[in-house]
């Protein structure tokens, strides 16, 4: 008979094994379901890999990519940390990006360096504002805060169509439903030909994981996220961490939201957040909830996304595939959490134990 | 007045079509809660159910495979969330996100071939509305309630028969003594696991044919993302309902509405200058309305099954 029991501490390097063996299968599935579509899978994978790193201009594609799911992670990973289910960095993304052009629209024509740090700012307040709503409501009634955070993504969606289709749509654009480019000075300026906005991501990489790690508000955070009632105990105001936290982490794909539209669209629409803030949500899982493992998952997955879209010229596959292998990714990882948690105990049958009686 | 009377009238006709694929992936949702778990996968189980419905429709032509498939389908999908969370013990939230994504890019893969293709018209004659005979000539409630399609009617029949299920039978009352307390359900000789699977399988199945209904019956044309929140809208619909099918039907119909009546009244909202994209928030911000309004009430705790998100260790008991 087959029984689980505890695993005694495993080393951090055994856990990461299991968890990398665990992407690993999932590959070896997709393969699977790669070669029963009449492909072969390890060519369809070294064209992922051509278009994701293919070029240096390809290169800076999949970095372009990778700055917004890094971000948006790190901003998942605080509230997630708290087993705050935040499933909103889509609508927290887009409301970012509105109060950014907000200032954009209003102060475009003041110097760059007035400007871009008052959108940064606006990003900041505009997400975190719409991530605090369903912050608050946990707190005040326990409301549950996965329903409403997703609710908040479908509304913001709706409030940035409405100003491009009436209040904010271009009167040059002649009867094109679109919103005005932003004037040039309101728009991220490039290093090495990315946008600068990666600068900010790795910036947010490292605050975090010094946050998570080094700090007591990231102590605190840890804290609530293993239990309420510990964290009562121990005398933290629980609300006020909450609160705080979740603003953060809303504010962070505020921001991401504002290098969006500045940095790559140069205007706002519905579509800036372009499904990052739920990648984010597999990305920020995968990396075990350390700022530091966000980096390289991004960039993993970016590439994935951006390899998808060449499969999709070369073989026909459509670009859905690339979610599709995302998906399977995470599902191996989430099961493989099981192997790190728990030993299987092979055992004959019929041999109870006494000293193993219940805890 | 005539003229509001009519277009309420065919309102309310519609309100029933829009608010049957919500009311089986409440009655899912529920099912799979009433076992403890918490599945945030139903936007991908009825895309699951969506896609394989339109597959099978659009391959054999048979309006009973199209749902059958969609009814395993769904329940298979759902089948991955019951292994990571059953037998893996794995996070049911994460799980559960994970689904959906996994649905999300499973159908809009499969589907891309379907993309602006309509179901057979022997397909679409099959579900054309049938009228009940003496009920269908209620005034009002006749039209809206029996003379519809016949996927509207086994809505019904789904909710008396899980009605009757839950509470009225004895594996009924086994499955809310797995959701509430499973140790005890454990020790008075209830297969714990068995009851998971077998109702985390209905659950996703009764999502799968939920969004089959959106793409074999009501639209009835294959589009990307054709579920477009209502799997999400579903999940908040089992809280408001205070996890009882009856009360189901009633939040089912409710957003159903609010989802097409910028359609229905546009013209008495554009007489005040209201823009078709807010009113488009409605059954979205309705959605945060009715559920804070249910944690206000604290329902949660009446009604929520005790072990719901807890994953069950027999060794830990």
């Amino acid at each position: 008979m087959i029984r689980m029991a505890k695993q005694g501490n495993m080393t951090g390097r055994k856990a990461a094994a299991i968890r990398v063996t665990a992407i690993l299968l999932a590959f070896l599935a997709s393969s699977l379901f790669i070669r029963i579509l009449g492909h072969n899978p390890l060519a369809v994978y070294g064209s992922m890999l051509v278009g994701a790193f293919g070029s240096p201009m390809r290169i800076r594609d999949t970095l372009t990519v990778a700055i917004p799911l890094t971000l948006t992670s790190i901003g998942i990973l605080v509230a997630f940390k708290m087993k705050f289910w935040n499933i909103g960095a889509e609508g927290q993304i887009l409301m970012g990006a509105f109060a950014a052009s907000m200032v954009a629209y209003n102060l475009g024509n003041l110097s760059r360096w007035v400007v871009l740090p008052l959108m940064f700012l606006a990003g900041f307040v505009g997400g975190g504002l719409w991530a605090l709503l369903p912050a608050w409501l946990k707190m005040k009634w326990n409301t549950n805060e996965t329903i409403i955070t997703l609710m908040l993504n479908y509304i913001a969606i709706k409030w940035i169509t409405f100003l491009q289709y009436g209040p904010w749509r271009d009167p040059a654009s002649m009867g094109f439903p679109k919103m005005p480019n932003f004037a040039s000075g309101a728009i991220v300026p490039k290093l090495f030909g990315i946008q600068a906005g990666f600068l900010v991501a790795i910036l947010f990489v490292v605050l975090a994981h010094y946050f998570m790690h080094h700090s007591k508000g990231g102590y605190e955070v840890a804290v609530v996220g293993e239990s309420v009632d510990t964290a009562r105990y121990a005398g933290m105001n629980v609300k006020k961490i909450v609160l705080t936290a979740l603003v953060i982490s809303g504010g962070i794909s505020g921001i991401v939201g504002m290098l969006e539209a500045s940095g790559v669209n140069h205007t706002l629409n519905a579509s800036i957040s372009a499904g990052y803030g739920f990648t984010a949500i597999i990305t920020t899982w995968l990396s075990g909830l350390k700022p530091l493992v966000v980096l390289p998952v991004s960039i993993l997955f970016a590439a994935m996304t951006k390899g998808g879209g060449y499969i999709q010229t070369v073989y026909q596959i459509p670009q859905a595939a690339a979610q599709v292998l995302q998906s399977m990714i995470l599902f191996f990882v989430i099961g493989s959490e099981f192997f790190v948690q728990y030993k299987l105990v092979f055992q004959r049958k019929k041999s109870p134990n006494p000293q193993e009686g219940g805890q | 007045m005539e003229g509001f009377w009519n277009i309420f009238q065919a309102f309310s006709v519609v309100l029933v079509i829009g608010g049957t694929p919500l009311l089986f992936a409440t009655l899912g949702e529920l099912l799979t809660e009433k076992a403890g778990h918490l599945n945030l996968g139903v936007e991908g189980m009825m895309l699951i159910g969506a896609v394989a419905g339109f597959a099978a429709g659009h391959f054999t032509g048979s309006p009973l495979l199209a749902m059958g498939g969609a009814f395993l389908a769904g329940g298979l999908g759902a089948m991955i969330y019951g292994f990571l969370t059953v037998t893996l013990r794995a996070n049911q939230v994460v799980s559960g996100l994970a689904l959906t994504m996994f649905g999300t890019g499973i159908s809009s893969y499969l589907g891309v071939n379907f993309i602006g293709q309509k179901m057979s018209a022997e397909i679409s004659a099959f579900f054309s509305p049938v009228a009940i005979p003496l009920l269908s000539s209620i005034p009002y409630v006749g039209r809206v309630f029996f003379r519809q399609d016949p996927m509207v009617y086994l809505g019904y029949v789904t909710v008396a028969l899980l009605g009757t299920y839950l509470y009225r039978t004895r594996i009924g009352l086994n499955l809310r003594a797995v959701g509430e307390n499973p140790g005890a359900a454990d020790a008075s000789g209830i297969n714990v696991d068995l009851y998971k699977y077998v109702h985390i399988f209905l659950g996703g199945a009764l999502c799968g044919l939920g969004g089959a209904y959106l793409s074999v019956v009501a639209v009835p044309q294959w589009q990307d993302g054709i579920t477009a929140g209502r799997g999400w809208i579903a999940i908040a619909l089992v809280i408001f309902a205070g996890w009882n099918p009856f009360k189901a039907i009633l939040g089912a119909y409710l957003f159903g509405g609010l989802s097409i009546i910028g359609f229905y009244f546009g013209n008495y909202f554009s007489a005040w200058n209201i823009s078709q994209n807010l009113i488009d928030m409605l059954p979205y911000a309705v959605t945060i309305l009715v559920l804070t309004a249910s944690s206000v009430r604290k329902s949660k705790e009446k009604g929520a099954p005790k072990a719901l998100g807890v994953a069950y260790y027999r060794e830990e008991r």
